[in-house]
Protein backbone atom coordinates (compact mmCIF):
# COMPACT_ATOMS: atom_id res chain seq x y z
CA UNK A 1 0.00 0.00 0.00
CA UNK A 2 1.50 3.03 -0.98
CA UNK A 3 1.63 6.20 0.87
CA UNK A 4 0.98 9.41 0.01
CA UNK A 5 2.42 12.86 1.62
CA UNK A 6 0.95 15.37 0.32
CA UNK A 7 3.06 17.69 3.39
CA UNK A 8 6.54 16.02 2.47
CA UNK A 9 5.95 15.79 -1.43
CA UNK A 10 6.57 12.32 -0.78
CA UNK A 11 5.62 8.57 -2.45
CA UNK A 12 6.80 5.84 -0.40
CA UNK A 13 6.22 2.38 -2.45
CA UNK A 14 6.95 -1.43 -0.91
CA UNK A 15 8.64 -4.09 -3.30
CA UNK A 16 8.91 -7.82 -2.05
CA UNK A 17 11.37 -9.68 -3.36
CA UNK A 18 9.93 -13.17 -3.05
CA UNK A 19 11.28 -16.83 -3.83
CA UNK A 20 12.60 -20.01 -2.79
CA UNK A 21 15.31 -20.43 -0.21
CA UNK A 22 19.30 -19.67 -1.92
CA UNK A 23 17.14 -18.00 -5.36
CA UNK A 24 18.93 -14.57 -4.85
CA UNK A 25 16.96 -12.25 -2.98
CA UNK A 26 19.43 -10.76 -0.83
CA UNK A 27 21.91 -10.83 -3.76
CA UNK A 28 19.76 -8.91 -6.13
CA UNK A 29 19.27 -6.16 -2.69
CA UNK A 30 23.30 -6.17 -2.50
CA UNK A 31 23.43 -6.03 -6.28
CA UNK A 32 21.41 -2.98 -6.28
CA UNK A 33 22.74 -1.46 -3.13
CA UNK A 34 26.39 -1.54 -4.05
CA UNK A 35 25.44 0.12 -7.70
CA UNK A 36 23.52 3.00 -6.42
CA UNK A 37 24.64 6.10 -5.60
CA UNK A 38 25.14 7.05 -1.70
CA UNK A 39 22.71 10.25 -2.30
CA UNK A 40 19.81 7.83 -3.82
CA UNK A 41 20.01 4.74 -0.93
CA UNK A 42 19.55 4.12 2.68
CA UNK A 43 21.63 1.70 4.82
CA UNK A 44 20.75 -1.63 3.68
CA UNK A 45 19.47 -3.53 6.96
CA UNK A 46 19.90 -7.50 6.94
CA UNK A 47 17.95 -9.26 9.17
CA UNK A 48 20.09 -12.82 8.76
CA UNK A 49 21.42 -16.24 10.72
CA UNK A 50 25.20 -16.48 11.90
CA UNK A 51 25.53 -18.33 8.29
CA UNK A 52 24.04 -15.16 6.30
CA UNK A 53 20.27 -16.71 6.08
CA UNK A 54 17.73 -14.28 5.86
CA UNK A 55 15.85 -14.24 9.00
CA UNK A 56 13.09 -12.10 8.98
CA UNK A 57 14.22 -9.73 5.47
CA UNK A 58 16.49 -7.38 4.05
CA UNK A 59 15.48 -3.62 3.69
CA UNK A 60 16.74 -1.29 1.35
CA UNK A 61 15.25 2.20 0.52
CA UNK A 62 16.04 3.92 -2.31
CA UNK A 63 15.11 7.13 -3.96
CA UNK A 64 14.37 7.31 -7.77
CA UNK A 65 14.01 11.16 -8.20
CA UNK A 66 10.78 13.15 -8.95
CA UNK A 67 7.55 12.67 -10.62
CA UNK A 68 5.59 15.95 -10.87
CA UNK A 69 7.13 17.30 -8.01
CA UNK A 70 6.56 14.33 -5.44
CA UNK A 71 9.75 12.37 -4.24
CA UNK A 72 9.52 8.83 -5.30
CA UNK A 73 10.98 6.26 -3.25
CA UNK A 74 10.93 2.37 -3.23
CA UNK A 75 11.40 0.30 0.04
CA UNK A 76 12.92 -3.12 -0.73
CA UNK A 77 12.29 -6.04 1.04
CA UNK A 78 13.41 -9.52 0.65
CA UNK A 79 11.42 -12.67 2.35
CA UNK A 80 13.31 -15.17 4.29
CA UNK A 81 12.81 -18.32 1.90
CA UNK A 82 13.02 -21.35 3.47
CA UNK A 83 9.64 -23.13 3.85
CA UNK A 84 9.68 -22.84 7.72
CA UNK A 85 9.38 -19.13 7.68
CA UNK A 86 6.28 -19.02 6.05
CA UNK A 87 4.90 -17.09 9.21
CA UNK A 88 7.45 -14.05 9.03
CA UNK A 89 6.87 -13.88 5.02
CA UNK A 90 3.36 -13.32 5.64
CA UNK A 91 4.33 -10.59 7.91
CA UNK A 92 6.41 -8.89 5.14
CA UNK A 93 3.68 -9.20 2.29
CA UNK A 94 1.71 -6.60 4.60
CA UNK A 95 1.61 -3.28 2.34
CA UNK A 96 3.04 -4.38 -0.86
CA UNK A 97 2.98 -2.86 -3.45
CA UNK A 98 4.39 -4.97 -6.36
CA UNK A 99 6.47 -8.35 -5.95
CA UNK A 100 9.35 -9.44 -8.02
CA UNK A 101 9.32 -13.70 -7.91
CA UNK A 102 12.87 -14.57 -7.91
CA UNK A 103 13.00 -18.06 -9.73
CA UNK A 104 16.28 -20.61 -9.40
CA UNK A 105 17.36 -21.34 -12.86
CA UNK A 106 18.79 -24.71 -11.71
CA UNK A 107 16.46 -28.06 -12.50
CA UNK A 108 16.74 -29.40 -9.52
CA UNK A 109 15.11 -26.33 -8.01
CA UNK A 110 11.78 -26.25 -10.31
CA UNK A 111 9.38 -27.97 -7.64
CA UNK A 112 10.52 -25.19 -5.24
CA UNK A 113 10.07 -22.89 -7.32
CA UNK A 114 6.75 -24.13 -8.12
CA UNK A 115 6.20 -24.41 -4.07
CA UNK A 116 7.16 -20.63 -3.08
CA UNK A 117 5.01 -19.47 -6.14
CA UNK A 118 2.00 -20.63 -4.92
CA UNK A 119 3.24 -20.20 -1.34
CA UNK A 120 2.91 -16.39 -2.36
CA UNK A 121 -0.39 -16.54 -3.96
CA UNK A 122 -1.66 -18.02 -0.97
CA UNK A 123 -0.11 -15.53 1.48
CA UNK A 124 -1.29 -12.32 -0.98
CA UNK A 125 -5.16 -13.81 -0.66
CA UNK A 126 -4.62 -13.99 3.22
CA UNK A 127 -3.79 -10.69 2.80
CA UNK A 128 -6.52 -9.99 0.56
CA UNK A 129 -4.30 -9.27 -2.45
CA UNK A 130 -4.94 -11.06 -5.84
CA UNK A 131 -1.56 -12.02 -7.37
CA UNK A 132 -3.30 -11.49 -10.87
CA UNK A 133 -3.94 -8.13 -10.15
CA UNK A 134 -0.67 -6.84 -8.18
CA UNK A 135 2.35 -6.08 -9.88
CA UNK A 136 4.01 -8.71 -10.83
CA UNK A 137 7.91 -9.16 -12.40
CA UNK A 138 9.51 -12.87 -12.46
CA UNK A 139 13.04 -13.08 -12.77
CA UNK A 140 15.05 -16.56 -13.53
CA UNK A 141 18.01 -15.99 -11.89
CA UNK A 142 21.63 -17.87 -11.77
CA UNK A 143 21.50 -18.03 -15.68
CA UNK A 144 25.48 -18.62 -15.30
CA UNK A 145 24.90 -22.04 -13.89
CA UNK A 146 25.46 -24.99 -16.24
CA UNK A 147 22.43 -26.99 -14.64
CA UNK A 148 20.06 -23.49 -15.42
CA UNK A 149 16.69 -25.38 -16.54
CA UNK A 150 15.97 -23.83 -20.30
CA UNK A 151 14.14 -20.31 -20.16
CA UNK A 152 10.44 -22.05 -22.07
CA UNK A 153 10.51 -24.73 -19.47
CA UNK A 154 10.72 -22.07 -16.54
CA UNK A 155 8.42 -20.07 -18.05
CA UNK A 156 6.15 -22.93 -18.97
CA UNK A 157 6.30 -23.79 -15.32
CA UNK A 158 6.25 -20.49 -13.28
CA UNK A 159 4.97 -17.43 -15.84
CA UNK A 160 1.11 -18.62 -16.33
CA UNK A 161 0.07 -15.09 -15.64
CA UNK A 162 2.28 -14.38 -18.56
CA UNK A 163 3.72 -11.17 -16.74
CA UNK A 164 7.17 -9.87 -17.68
CA UNK A 165 10.14 -12.29 -16.95
CA UNK A 166 13.68 -11.12 -17.07
CA UNK A 167 16.78 -13.79 -17.14
CA UNK A 168 19.82 -12.76 -14.65
CA UNK A 169 23.13 -13.38 -12.95
CA UNK A 170 22.19 -11.14 -9.47
CA UNK A 171 26.29 -12.74 -8.36
CA UNK A 172 26.93 -9.92 -11.78
CA UNK A 173 24.19 -8.09 -11.73
CA UNK A 174 23.31 -9.03 -15.04
CA UNK A 175 19.15 -8.73 -15.37
CA UNK A 176 19.12 -7.07 -11.70
CA UNK A 177 18.78 -3.53 -12.54
CA UNK A 178 15.89 -4.52 -15.35
CA UNK A 179 14.07 -6.23 -12.94
CA UNK A 180 13.90 -3.25 -10.37
CA UNK A 181 12.98 -0.80 -13.29
CA UNK A 182 10.07 -3.28 -14.84
CA UNK A 183 8.56 -3.67 -11.24
CA UNK A 184 8.76 -0.09 -10.81
CA UNK A 185 7.10 1.25 -13.36
CA UNK A 186 4.74 -1.49 -12.37
CA UNK A 187 3.67 0.11 -9.40
CA UNK A 188 3.96 4.02 -10.81
CA UNK A 189 1.37 2.89 -13.56
CA UNK A 190 -0.87 1.11 -11.03
CA UNK A 191 -0.64 4.44 -9.00
CA UNK A 192 -1.93 5.94 -12.11
CA UNK A 193 -4.89 4.57 -12.17
CA UNK A 194 -5.42 5.23 -8.53
CA UNK A 195 -7.45 2.19 -7.93
CA UNK A 196 -5.25 0.98 -4.94
CA UNK B 1 -7.98 -4.36 -0.99
CA UNK B 2 -6.36 -2.33 1.63
CA UNK B 3 -6.72 1.75 1.97
CA UNK B 4 -4.11 3.97 0.94
CA UNK B 5 -2.60 5.67 3.09
CA UNK B 6 -2.50 9.52 2.19
CA UNK B 7 -0.98 12.15 4.59
CA UNK B 8 -2.15 16.14 4.22
CA UNK B 9 -0.37 19.44 5.46
CA UNK B 10 -2.95 19.92 8.01
CA UNK B 11 -2.83 16.34 9.58
CA UNK B 12 1.18 16.68 9.16
CA UNK B 13 1.16 19.37 11.02
CA UNK B 14 -1.56 18.39 14.09
CA UNK B 15 0.48 15.22 14.00
CA UNK B 16 4.10 16.95 14.19
CA UNK B 17 2.81 19.03 17.16
CA UNK B 18 1.35 16.22 19.65
CA UNK B 19 4.73 14.55 18.91
CA UNK B 20 6.74 17.79 19.65
CA UNK B 21 4.00 18.50 22.88
CA UNK B 22 4.74 14.28 23.87
CA UNK B 23 8.44 14.69 23.54
CA UNK B 24 8.61 17.88 25.80
CA UNK B 25 5.71 16.54 28.79
CA UNK B 26 7.79 13.11 28.70
CA UNK B 27 11.29 14.64 28.80
CA UNK B 28 12.48 12.28 25.57
CA UNK B 29 15.01 12.48 23.49
CA UNK B 30 12.66 11.44 20.24
CA UNK B 31 9.15 10.73 19.09
CA UNK B 32 8.29 9.00 15.99
CA UNK B 33 4.83 8.18 14.41
CA UNK B 34 5.01 5.35 11.68
CA UNK B 35 3.02 3.31 9.29
CA UNK B 36 2.65 -0.06 10.07
CA UNK B 37 3.93 -1.07 7.19
CA UNK B 38 7.05 0.70 8.02
CA UNK B 39 7.06 4.55 6.27
CA UNK B 40 8.33 7.53 9.01
CA UNK B 41 4.92 9.56 9.25
CA UNK B 42 6.52 12.55 11.79
CA UNK B 43 9.06 12.98 14.52
CA UNK B 44 10.47 15.25 16.81
CA UNK B 45 13.57 16.21 19.04
CA UNK B 46 16.83 14.52 18.49
CA UNK B 47 16.42 13.00 15.39
CA UNK B 48 19.25 13.96 13.36
CA UNK B 49 21.68 11.58 14.43
CA UNK B 50 19.52 8.59 14.02
CA UNK B 51 18.60 6.38 10.59
CA UNK B 52 14.71 7.29 10.84
CA UNK B 53 14.03 5.13 7.56
CA UNK B 54 16.24 2.14 9.42
CA UNK B 55 14.43 2.80 12.40
CA UNK B 56 10.84 2.86 10.68
CA UNK B 57 11.99 -0.54 9.09
CA UNK B 58 13.01 -2.32 11.88
CA UNK B 59 10.36 -1.31 14.35
CA UNK B 60 7.71 -1.73 11.89
CA UNK B 61 9.03 -5.17 11.62
CA UNK B 62 9.00 -5.86 15.00
CA UNK B 63 4.93 -4.90 15.66
CA UNK B 64 4.23 -7.28 12.55
CA UNK B 65 6.09 -10.09 14.53
CA UNK B 66 4.63 -9.07 17.47
CA UNK B 67 1.29 -9.10 15.94
CA UNK B 68 1.95 -12.67 14.56
CA UNK B 69 2.67 -13.95 18.22
CA UNK B 70 -0.39 -12.13 19.56
CA UNK B 71 -2.34 -14.23 17.39
CA UNK B 72 -0.68 -17.17 17.98
CA UNK B 73 -1.62 -16.39 21.62
CA UNK B 74 -5.42 -15.33 20.99
CA UNK B 75 -4.76 -12.01 21.78
CA UNK B 76 -5.94 -8.91 19.33
CA UNK B 77 -2.41 -7.49 19.42
CA UNK B 78 0.39 -6.59 22.19
CA UNK B 79 -0.13 -2.83 22.06
CA UNK B 80 2.80 -2.20 23.65
CA UNK B 81 6.53 -2.76 23.72
CA UNK B 82 9.50 -1.68 25.73
CA UNK B 83 13.09 -2.08 25.52
CA UNK B 84 15.55 -0.93 27.72
CA UNK B 85 18.81 -0.24 27.07
CA UNK B 86 22.15 0.57 29.37
CA UNK B 87 21.65 4.71 28.15
CA UNK B 88 18.17 4.52 25.96
CA UNK B 89 14.94 3.21 26.12
CA UNK B 90 12.60 2.52 23.62
CA UNK B 91 8.64 2.74 24.51
CA UNK B 92 6.29 1.73 20.98
CA UNK B 93 2.79 1.43 20.97
CA UNK B 94 0.29 1.01 18.52
CA UNK B 95 -2.21 3.77 17.80
CA UNK B 96 -5.34 3.48 16.46
CA UNK B 97 -4.86 -0.12 15.16
CA UNK B 98 -3.07 1.04 12.12
CA UNK B 99 0.34 3.71 13.27
CA UNK B 100 3.28 3.07 15.65
CA UNK B 101 4.14 5.80 18.33
CA UNK B 102 7.92 5.44 19.12
CA UNK B 103 9.27 7.45 22.39
CA UNK B 104 13.32 7.26 22.68
CA UNK B 105 14.09 8.61 26.43
CA UNK B 106 17.45 8.01 28.84
CA UNK B 107 17.62 8.45 32.54
CA UNK B 108 15.93 12.19 32.67
CA UNK B 109 12.54 10.68 32.17
CA UNK B 110 11.01 7.63 33.39
CA UNK B 111 8.74 4.07 32.07
CA UNK B 112 6.15 6.03 33.94
CA UNK B 113 6.13 9.10 33.08
CA UNK B 114 6.50 7.85 29.28
CA UNK B 115 3.23 6.29 29.76
CA UNK B 116 1.08 8.30 31.18
CA UNK B 117 2.04 10.49 28.67
CA UNK B 118 1.63 8.51 25.32
CA UNK B 119 -1.50 7.07 26.76
CA UNK B 120 -2.76 11.25 26.30
CA UNK B 121 -1.22 11.24 23.34
CA UNK B 122 -2.58 8.42 21.63
CA UNK B 123 -6.25 9.26 22.12
CA UNK B 124 -5.46 12.28 20.22
CA UNK B 125 -3.22 10.74 17.86
CA UNK B 126 -6.34 8.28 17.42
CA UNK B 127 -8.84 11.27 16.57
CA UNK B 128 -6.34 12.38 13.64
CA UNK B 129 -5.77 9.59 12.04
CA UNK B 130 -9.64 8.47 12.10
CA UNK B 131 -10.10 11.91 10.77
CA UNK B 132 -7.85 11.21 8.23
CA UNK B 133 -8.86 8.53 7.10
CA UNK B 134 -12.13 9.51 6.69
CA UNK B 135 -11.10 12.44 4.82
CA UNK B 136 -9.00 10.10 2.14
CA UNK B 137 -11.96 7.81 2.30
CA UNK B 138 -14.51 10.62 1.37
CA UNK B 139 -12.80 12.73 -1.08
CA UNK B 140 -12.08 10.35 -3.31
CA UNK B 141 -9.33 11.89 -4.37
CA UNK B 142 -8.05 11.92 -8.11
CA UNK B 143 -4.68 10.17 -6.99
CA UNK B 144 -1.67 13.12 -8.11
CA UNK B 145 -0.06 10.43 -10.06
CA UNK B 146 -3.66 10.03 -12.50
CA UNK B 147 -2.13 12.24 -14.95
CA UNK B 148 1.47 11.17 -15.13
CA UNK B 149 2.79 9.68 -18.39
CA UNK B 150 5.01 6.75 -19.92
CA UNK B 151 7.53 9.57 -20.30
CA UNK B 152 7.53 10.44 -16.63
CA UNK B 153 8.05 7.34 -15.44
CA UNK B 154 10.83 6.01 -18.10
CA UNK B 155 12.60 9.49 -17.16
CA UNK B 156 13.23 8.42 -13.11
CA UNK B 157 15.02 5.78 -14.99
CA UNK B 158 17.14 7.87 -17.28
CA UNK B 159 19.66 9.01 -15.07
Amino acid sequence: MSFINYSSREINCKIVYYGPGLCGKTTNLQYIYNKTSPTAKGKMISLATETERTLFFDFLPLSLGEIRGFKTRFHLYTVPGQVFYDASRKLILKGVDGVVFVADSQIERMEANQESLDNLRDNLKEQCYDIEKIPLVLQYNKRDLPNAAPVEDLSRMLNYLARPEFLATATSGFGVFDTLKEVAKLVLQELRKGTR
Amino acid sequence: MVSQMVMYDEESRRITSVCERLGREANARAVFVIDKNGQLIASSGDTEHLDSTSLASLVAGEIAATGGLAKLMGEKEFSTLFHEGAKDHLHISVVASRVILVVIFDSRSSLGLVRLRVKKCSEELTQIFEQLMKRSEASGQQSPFAEITDEDIDKLFSV
